[in-house]
């Protein structure tokens, strides 16, 4: 059985939930951040 | 542990750690992933399968490492009423479900070219699978009391799910040592590492390397958190004046 299939796969999809989770925390983080530093520019 | 109970004195160490954590973590996990797949010699029984092997470690590692955090949250919280705790054990949930997930995907994918199955019901995968349960559970319920509890954290009934669920770890760890199975045993231990030193070194970064980058999502996470309770506690003033 051709193992690179398997461990390309496995690379692949670790790959994919790094970025995704980075993306979603990181834009979390911003959105918030951004909309309470509006909120006290309010004042 | 309280000089850090303050959120604002929190933010301003997290705030400038974060970008080090995650492009440190980032670096190391790319400088790791290299090694292992292309400076790493191939395993004399498993052969190339063994690559895998540098990715479904750290995410082992860091899936349990996600409720070990959990179970100090819960304590801090419970016990010594840390405000940050509760904040703390919601930051980690997601991230450590999804390495716990990555950990039984990129096992099974090793298992089917090594041990011919995708999935074997034996002790250590069916209590992993047990813990990725545990962190669904753990986020529906933290989404449920997120309103109710104190500043955007966990309610105390979270934080005493998270304490039971710790139960688990002993028996993820052990599991290969109490019963017979497919998964190999303990390759470290505390006298040293079965593991050839040409490949032990790949396996250190990634460890290394994805535990910054969890420190610096955690961080994202708890960052995020407390700028929506900002956001509310200023719409809440706001309404009332």
């Amino acid at each position: 059985m051709n193992p690179w299939p398997f461990v390309i796969s496995s690379y692949a999809l670790t790959a994919l939930a790094t970025i995704a989770t980075s993306f979603w925390a990181w834009r979390a983080a911003r959105k918030a951040e951004a909309r309470a530093e509006q909120l006290t520019g309010r004042d | 542990m309280h000089v850090f109970a303050n959120p604002r004195r929190f933010l301003a160490i997290a705030v400038p750690v974060t970008p080090w954590c995650f492009w440190g973590g980032i670096a190391l996990i790319l400088a790791g992933c290299w090694a292992g797949l292309f400076m790493a010699p191939a395993d004399y029984l498993q052969g190339e399968n063994a690559r895998i092997l540098y990715i479904h470690v750290p995410a082992a590692w860091l899936g349990m490492g996600g409720w070990s955090g959990l179970t100090i949250a819960a304590i801090m919280q419970l016990v010594g009423r840390h405000p940050l705790a509760a904040v703390a054990g919601r930051a980690l949930a997601v991230p450590g479900a999804v390495f716990t997930a990555l950990c039984l995907a990129t096992g099974s994918i090793w298992g089917r070219p090594t041990w011919g199955t995708w999935w074997e019901w034996d002790g250590r995968l069916t209590s992993m699978l047990l813990l990725l349960f545990l962190y669904i559970g753990y986020i529906a319920l933290a989404r449920s009391s997120a309103d109710r509890a104190d500043g955007g954290g966990v309610s105390r009934v979270t934080a005493i799910f998270a304490l039971i669920g710790a139960l688990n770890l002993p028996v993820i760890h052990y599991s290969v040592v109490w019963w017979n199975s497919l998964h190999q045993g303990r390759s470290i231990t505390m006298s040293g590492s079965s593991i050839a030193p040409s490949m032990l070194w790949p396996l250190g970064l990634t460890v290394l390397g994805f535990t910054l980058w969890f420190i610096a999502i955690v961080l994202l996470r708890m960052r995020a958190i407390l700028a929506e309770n900002r956001i509310e506690a200023r719409l809440r003033r706001m309404s009332r004046s």
